[in-house]
């Protein structure tokens, strides 16, 4: 066997697969088969999912290529943990997991065989943001296109990404809203956004300003974070695109952008978020569809809709100086 | 034991919207002899909506905030996730920006105050765990909670992401020198992170510190696949479908797997799937009724405070028949 040697060292540890099994073509639903192996402390994912293949069942199915943590095709789900296969050590995730290891496709709505799914929305959705540089090319260039260091730092570890798809198929929203662009098309946006050679950032802006698939529909679960095996950490950059938005002056009043502007609105007057007033001004008239809810919080004395005075608002002691500090640090408006 | 000793930020949520989970966290306090002073200057910490809008003044604000723990002494302990992922995202950036610590710091001159960063920033249920300890607080135990299956729900922003939290909220830190961790790092980063297993910190795709926490009650805890997925609360104004889904898919998902009720640490998360029952169980076409309570209120139902202190009548979703 592959790794008689580090057998003999006494450095392997005996693991279950319980790897995900399905083929569209043939199989109505998915089922699990197990497959028990010794593991070497050197061995990575992709090497199991090679053993699976070479040693119990041929007819087992995943993507590989680089084998160098760049081309970002091996992408799965261990134990419900997004990882590069190529790139993540099996002992580290025994020790996360204990000896039993669920090998899973990225998503399971969109797997076509075994470990292998259909990233088609991944890619049309990244396309949408124009992820590349858009400029006016001189095709006689006079002069070298300067970048300052500081210039490069801004979008660097947004350049990481390899389009390996971990983090959009880690994200809940993904899962339930097919319009929503996800974090990697959002990392890309931002990273193209802030070059300064490119001349479509407010266009960008733009796309992923809107309700529904841009930015303001993030869950802020950090599923995307921690998910990311290239450090990009994609819901910095959403929150880059936030404030983008406000600086650029790209942002319209609508319920998300009222509802972020809202608590300094808020902070100024009370120190805390008034939490009713939030509501009614994001939503404005909309605030109708929350009467059944706000019936219930009334009902558990959770609000009081008619202390008009604000009697029952807590303040925070030393108001004055949140006042002032929001006077002088405050950057963007609405 | 000498006593321990808490600067308790307490956000916006506890002091109006959920002043159950302020009660009872007092109460549990009382009981365990662990003495919290409030940090009555604090102000909100934006709920990460303000830093979209402008984060300089989310920094500033939440700077702010902890110089007040600073200037007792004390470490700060969170009752809201959000608020300790928002606390400790500020901290973690001006420990390691000098230039940004000084930006902030020339704002907070003009009010008199300065950020050192002396006090650790940490949940509660954590002081609770690594603090108090688990074993006391299974001796104070005087209702055990045996006859309830309780789901465990964590809430996102106390375990993801989780290199910030492994290292503020963990009791025992590595070894100085041994990991380095810092916002944004790209590669070098990766690697020199540690795996959350190594030491004590909690996996955030399999914690366990609040089922540990119910077992030293005496409770049951109930295992589902949804426990530290997200509740949607963030969009519930501008995308109440995707909101409802998620609350939904969770709270379904811990009913049918047999819990009586549910349990977080996160205020924002107990609003979010105590109120949307109705809503969330319209769009799934399905019943959806389970109590949802905040980890204090929980504790203090094994510890025996009172039905005012516990607060039940604040929960929306019926959880009177709890108290018994």
């Amino acid at each position: 066997m592959s790794n008689e040697k580090t057998q003999t060292a006494g450095a392997t540890r005996k693991v279950t697969i319980k790897a995900f099994r399905f083929n569209a073509e043939t199989d109505y639903l998915p089922y699990y088969k197990t497959y028990e192996m010794e593991v070497g402390k050197d061995e990575l994912i992709l090497d199991l999912l090679n053993r699976i293949k070479w040693e119990h069942d041929g007819s087992f199915s995943y993507r590989r290529s680089c084998r160098h943590g760049i081309c970002g095709a091996c992408g799965i789900k261990v134990n419900g943990k997004p990882v590069l296969s190529c790139k993540q050590n099996a002992h580290e995730l025994i020790d996360l997991f204990g000896d039993e290891l669920v090998f899973e496709p990225q998503s399971q709505k969109r797997a076509v065989k075994d470990m292998i799914v259909d990233k088609g929305d991944f890619w049309s959705k990244h396309a949408a943001v124009k992820p590349y540089v858009e400029t006016e090319v001189d095709p006689h260039p006079t002069s070298e296109t300067l970048m300052s260091p500081e210039q490069v730092e801004n979008f660097l570890d947004a350049d990481y990404c390899i389009q390996c798809g971990s983090c959009h198929y880690a994200c809940p929203v993904i899962e339930v809203n097919e319009d929503y662009l996800g974090p990697a098309a959002f990392a890309a946006a931002y990273r193209f956004t802030v070059d300064p050679r490119d001349e479509a950032g407010r266009e960008r802006l733009e796309t992923t300003a809107e309700l529904g698939s841009g930015v303001w529909d993030c869950v802020k679960c950090y599923e995307c974070a921690e998910a990311c095996p290239k450090g990009v950490n994609p819901i910095e950059k959403i929150t880059k695109l936030h404030n983008l938005q406000f600086e650029e002056k790209v942002a319209e009043r609508n319920v998300a952008t009222k509802h972020a502007e809202g608590f300094v609105r808020s902070i100024k007057k009370f120190g805390y978020l008034d939490e009713q007033d939030i509501v009614l001004y994001s939503e404005g008239l909309g605030v109708v569809k929350h009467l059944s809810e706000a019936l219930k919080m009334i009902k558990a004395g959770k609000v009081h809709p008619f202390d008009f005075a604000k009697k029952k608002m807590p303040r925070s002691k030393n108001l004055e100086e949140i006042q002032k500090l929001i006077e002088i640090s405050k950057t963007n408006e609405l | 034991m000498s006593k321990l000793k808490y600067a308790l930020y307490t956000g916006c949520t506890a002091r109006e919207s959920t002043p159950e989970l302020l009660s009872s966290t007092l109460a549990v306090a009382e009981k365990l002899g662990i003495e919290l002073v409030l940090l009555d200057e604090a102000s909100c910490c934006g709920a990460s909506h303000l830093q979209d809008f402008d984060e300089f003044l989310s920094l500033v604000l939440n700077a702010r905030n902890i110089c007040y723990a600073e200037q007792l002494g004390l470490p700060m302990v969170t009752i809201c996730n959000t608020c300790q992922l928002n606390t400790v995202m500020t901290k973690e950036r001006l420990d390691n920006d000098p230039e940004m610590r000084a930006r902030v710091n020339e704002k907070l001159a003009e009010v008199g105050l300065e950020y050192k960063g002396t006090s650790s920033v940490r949940h509660f249920l954590y002081a609770l765990i690594d603090d108090y300890g688990l074993e006391n607080i299974r001796e104070k135990v005087v209702k055990p909670l045996s006859h309830f299956n309780i789901a465990p729900f964590y809430g996102c922003h106390n375990i993801r992401p989780s290199h910030i939290h492994y290292k503020h909220n963990a009791a025992a830190l590595p070894p100085e020198g041994e990991y380095h961790i810092g916002e944004g790092g790209g590669e070098n980063l990766e690697h020199e992170q540690p795996l959350m297993s190594k030491y004590t910190g909690e996996n955030p795709y399999a914690p366990d510190s609040l089922e540990r926490l119910i077992e030293a009650l005496e409770g049951k805890s109930v295992d589902y696949e949804s426990k530290n997925k997200c509740c949607g609360f963030h969009v519930d104004l501008q995308a109440p479908k995707t909101s409802n889904a998620l609350t939904g898919t969770a709270l379904s998902d811990a009913i049918d797997n047999g819990a009586d009720v549910v349990v977080t640490p996160c205020p924002l998360c107990q609003l979010n799937m105590d109120l949307k029952q109705e809503s969330a169980g319209k769009q799934l076409g399905r019943e959806i009724e389970v109590p949802v309570l905040h980890l204090p209120q929980m504790i203090a139902l094994a510890l025996g405070c009172t039905l005012e202190e516990i607060g039940l009548k604040h929960n929306v979703t019926k959880a009177t028949g709890l108290y018994a």
